[in-house]
């Protein structure tokens, strides 16, 4: 693995230290095992926006990110991994700012009861600085990739440069990372952005997406997983599903409505639209989503 | 990732510097208008006009100066894009080659608000 990649100790270790910079590989124990695939679960959390302040779209911004967490702790099946989708803090122009944030992000999801925890970085988390205080305090990589059971999970970055875009350097980092595989692998992608073209005039898309999506064509069992548009949408580009999660601050309205405009809160119903997602894979067919609605 | 849109973009408006702009653009050449020019100046989290009114099948040249950030400035009905250059102009030349409304955006992430920075071409037909 040559990722970030937190177990349960190092984050209450990194808890009791608060502050310290997070040295990339201490949990290097994932490999790339051969093991066949199994079936297990893991659940996404995306667009946390730890920061955020508008009482008029989320009154209980502080207490979102800790009813999610608890909520996946609560559930009758434990997931094997949560993996965070990018935006986990709300942007600042102020660096001292966008490092506090990280820092109390990191500090409550370690209240997550799960073995491993994954993370990676959204605009909002990265574009004004191209990832620096991400990296310096979330630690790892940008981009990276990891196996579990028998699938093979690629991290794409494709919000570190204020462009959406991946970057030929990290498409040619794709290509030689696919190179190795063969066709049948179960292939899981994590990504912010919709790597197709969802609705460009809303910025939900990635410019050079279509160059990732080439690559992976000649796999049979891909699937994709992102964030960003903070709702659900499940769509396909030929055999390869793309699923956007729900977001656990606030919700975006979908494509067709009028404009792009964050959801207001509805006192009569708390936290409506907000949520996360369990996956559950299985050697017999792609994975499957479960909506867990915090409402 | 190559951007054929965005190249043939770049092209005209590469083809339109040669020629040169002020009145002698490559519309004069070819004997049709020369493009309408345009000027919007950018700064986050706005662009100084949010609409415009063009016509269907007429040319235009966007200049746009951006004032603090390497703002984008994008029409994706249009497949056309540039990145602005703090202080400097740049061109965009295009076709508005369809009636409606069309949303320009800044298409390079540029902060807080950044989600607001956008506008509509108004097409109104001939």
């Amino acid at each position: 693995m040559d990722g970030q990649h937190y177990d349960r100790r190092d984050f209450l270790r990194l808890a009791g230290l608060g502050g310290l910079v997070f040295a990339s590989g201490l949990a290097g124990c994932a490999g790339r095992q051969a093991a066949a695939q199994q079936d297990f679960t893991f659940v996404q959390l995306s667009d946390v926006h730890w920061g955020y302040a508008n009482p008029k779209v989320n009154p209980e911004a502080n207490a979102t990110l800790p009813r999610a967490i608890a909520a996946v702790n609560a559930l009758g099946q434990p997931p094997d991994f949560v993996v965070f989708t990018g935006d986990l803090t709300q942007t600042t122009d102020d660096p001292k700012v966008r490092r506090d944030r990280l820092k109390s992000f990191r500090e409550h999801a370690a209240a997550l009861k799960v073995k491993q925890v994954y993370f990676f970085a959204g605009e909002h988390d990265a574009s004004l600085d191209r990832g620096d205080a991400y990296l310096e305090v979330i630690g790892g990589s940008l981009n990276y990739t990891f196996d579990h059971k028998g699938v093979h999970f690629i991290v794409l970055d494709n919000t570190s440069d204020p462009a959406p875009i991946l970057g030929d350097r990290q498409l040619a980092w794709l290509k030689a990372d696919l190179d190795r595989l063969p066709r049948d692998q179960p292939i899981v992608v994590l990504t912010h952005r919709p790597l197709f073209a969802l609705y460009p005039q809303w910025d939900w898309a990635t410019r050079d997406g279509g160059a990732a999506i080439e690559l992976l064509m000649p796999f049979r069992n891909v699937t994709v997983f992102y964030g960003h548009i903070h709702h659900e949408n499940h769509q396909a580009t030929g055999h390869i599903q793309h699923h956007a999660a729900m977001a656990v601050m606030f919700p975006l309205a979908p494509v067709g409505a009028p404009q792009k405009t964050q959801v207001p809160w509805d006192p009569a119903h708390p936290y409506k639209g907000l949520g996360f997602r369990t996956v559950s894979t299985s050697t017999a067919a792609p994975p499957a989503t479960r909506e867990i609605p915090l409402a | 990732m190559p951007d054929p849109a965005g190249r043939f973009v770049v092209g005209l408006v590469a083809a339109a510097v040669l020629c040169g702009t002020a009145g002698y653009g490559i519309g004069s050449v070819l004997g049709e208008p020369a493009p309408r020019r345009i000027s919007l100046t950018a700064k986050k989290f706005e662009f100084d006009r949010p609409e415009i009114h063009v016509r269907k099948g007429e040319r235009v040249t966007f200049v746009l100066t951006s004032l603090d950030f390497a703002h984008g400035f994008s029409i994706p009905d249009l497949a056309a894009r540039v990145d602005l250059v703090p202080g400097k102009a740049v061109e965009l030349t295009v076709l508005i080659d369809r009636a409606g409304r069309l949303v320009f955006l800044c298409d390079n992430f540029c902060g807080d608000d950044h989600d607001e920075m956008a506008g509509t071409i108004v097409v109104d037909e001939d």
